[in-house]
């Protein structure tokens, strides 16, 4: 059975990335996919090499016929997502996929057409095998680009042997988050002991609550308000959710980012020490 | 002036920058587009009234209607309908509210109900200054964008507009900054903070929103994101330096501007300076 752990945070920028790479250092056999398909980042550490790249497709979007197009206005009518102008052109930022318009249009001018929304690849890295991808600007199918992402991740692993799988997610509690989640045996919440993180911790912890999923937290930068720390600390311990370790405001994180390297991999031995004592909290709960 | 604050990587200010410029203009509508995880009202401690429920419309099926002809399982791009033995089910958290599942229906057993998704709520008090609006996206729903097309609907034109978008660059984004006259971006001078935000400019450069970038934690990582600037030609409208004490405030739920009153000065020179690049000074 091969393993598969999250990591998200609601909030973003409290250090999914870097410890997802930190992570990927340190397992042992493990699969890396980037879920945070919106703006993703891992690679930018990994420095991946790639051996594949493939079209992602999401919904197909309307197309109108000039030709055939009588101009009665039924489309607009029918559609429900403002994505017909008055001149009647498709605004593909607007438009779902839902085909209402090509069922409703009498004289036949509307198809529905693919369109490619993104790319997946896949790569080799010093770590071991690895898949991202990039949703187009603007696109509103990061869910299923989510699921594809970790399709090819699964397939992947077990080509390659993978005892576990390493997720990147994004940050938010929406439909990436919910695809980014789903099934996984764990995830990993990082936070940090603000007002807004906290906040955004509690929702998270909720969704995790609500799709059945066992969560961990971690507390990023604990020592800029011992006070919040605390309270994060009570409050996973009245949820049941177990703290799996702090780790202290650092330069650590941006100067081996800089680097292009993982903390484990940068010369500091104290915060590489901290992460990996969290990692093996984290392994333990895995296997 | 309708002004919006994204940016594509997450955490790197964007409430804080709103927040702030809100809090030093004093007279201004704050509009929380963050649904997913808002935020903004931490900062302010409004108290709320909600304002509306915001639903998407889904089918209900008339079991004595249906005949499980599966038209409408077949209509339904999203997989919201899979035909059973024991009739059609609806998934709720797939449906989008198109309405094709009921045009299809040869047996007329399909209506619609509303299923709530969020909720809009704003400061219960209209004399505060800075006026709050937040759309709240409830837990398990996959779909923010209804909600902040629904929260849109309260922008006062009148007045100046701040809306504090989610992270990213998909499809909430651009429900978020649509239609505002300016788009500043924030992030932070490190390769992930750079990397992220070109995929920002390139989309406030598809919808042609003029857009300016705002460097906080200046003085860590590197000067990348400022030389990127500067050969681009992208005003650099502000940097925040990075400051253990900004941060604590912020860890606290405190505008800095409040204890750092010189900081005020810079919001409203920031403000004036939009003013100016958008022509309306």
């Amino acid at each position: 059975m091969i393993k598969q752990i999250t990591v998200i945070s609601g909030k973003g920028g409290t250090g999914k990335t870097t410890l997802t790479a930190a992570f990927a250092t340190l397992a042992c056999n493990a699969l890396i996919a980037d879920c945070d398909v919106d703006a993703a980042n891992l690679h930018l550490i990994l420095d991946p090499v790639l051996t594949d790249r493939l079209d992602f497709y999401g919904m197909k979007v309307a197309a109108i016929d000039r030709d055939k197009c009588c101009a009665c206005g039924l489309c607009r009518e029918g559609c429900r997502f403002g994505a017909i102008t008055e001149g009647f052109v498709i605004d593909i930022h607007a438009c779902e996929g839902c085909g209402v318009c090509e069922l409703v249009c009498p004289e036949g001018a509307i198809v529905m057409k693919d369109h490619k929304a993104g790319e997946i690849y896949r790569s080799i890295t010093r770590f071991g095998p690895f898949v991202h991808a990039r949703l187009g600007i603007g696109e509103d199918t990061g869910g299923k680009l989510v699921s594809m992402v970790r399709k090819n991740a699964m397939e992947m692993a077990k080509m390659h042997g993978n005892e576990l799988i390493i997720i990147d997610g994004p940050p938010g509690i929406g439909c990436s988050v919910i695809a980014s989640i789903s099934g996984v045996d764990l995830v990993f919440i990082v936070t940090e002991p603000s007002v807004s993180a906290i906040h955004d911790l509690e929702r998270v912890i909720e969704v995790a609550d609500h799709f059945r999923i066992k969560a961990v937290v971690c507390i990023n930068r604990y020592d800029v308000n011992a006070e919040k720390t605390a309270h994060i600390e009570e409050y996973c311990r009245k949820k049941g959710v177990d703290v799996a370790g702090k780790l202290p405001l650092s330069d650590v994180p941006t100067k081996a980012m800089l680097e292009g390297r993982t903390v484990i991999e940068y010369k500091d031995d104290v915060f590489a020490g901290r992460v990996q004592d969290i990692w093996y909290r984290v392994h333990k709960e895995l296997i | 002036m309708k002004i919006a604050v994204a940016s594509g990587k997450g955490g790197t200010g964007k409430t804080t920058v709103a927040v702030n410029m809100a809090v030093s203009l004093g007279n201004a509508q704050l509009l929380d587009c963050d649904v997913e995880e808002p935020n903004c009202n931490l900062f302010l401690g409004h108290p709320l009234q909600k304002v509306r429920d915001v639903g998407i419309q889904i089918p209900s099926i008339s079991r004595d209607k249906c005949n499980s002809c599966r038209k409408c399982a077949e209509a339904c791009r999203f997989n919201a309908l899979a035909v059973l033995p024991t009739g059609i089910m609806l998934f709720p958290q797939l449906c989008h509210g198109c309405g094709a599942c009921s045009l299809v229906c040869p047996q007329d057993a399909i209506s619609e109900t509303t299923h709530v998704i969020g909720t809009v709520e704003r400061s219960a008090s209209s004399a505060r200054r800075v006026e709050l609006y937040q759309g709240v996206l409830n837990i398990g729903e996959p779909m923010a964008s209804p909600v902040i097309r629904a929260l849109k609907q309260y922008i006062d034109d009148s007045r100046t507009v701040i809306l504090d978008s989610p992270p990213g660059t998909s499809c909430p984004v651009i429900s978020s900054i649509t239609g505002t006259d300016y788009c500043i971006l924030v992030t932070e001078p490190t390769p992930f903070g750079l990397h992220d935000l070109l995929l920002a400019v390139e989309l406030v450069k598809e919808l042609q929103i003029p857009y300016g970038v705002i460097i906080n934690r200046h003085g860590t990582g590197d000067d990348s994101v400022e030389g990127y600037c500067y050969e681009n030609n992208i005003p650099v409208l502000m940097k925040i330096p990075y400051d253990r004490r900004i941060t604590e405030l912020y860890s606290e739920g405190i505008p800095f501007v409040l204890q750092m009153p010189h900081w005020k000065d810079q919001f409203l020179n920031l403000f004036i300076k939009l003013q100016v690049l958008t022509g309306r000074y």
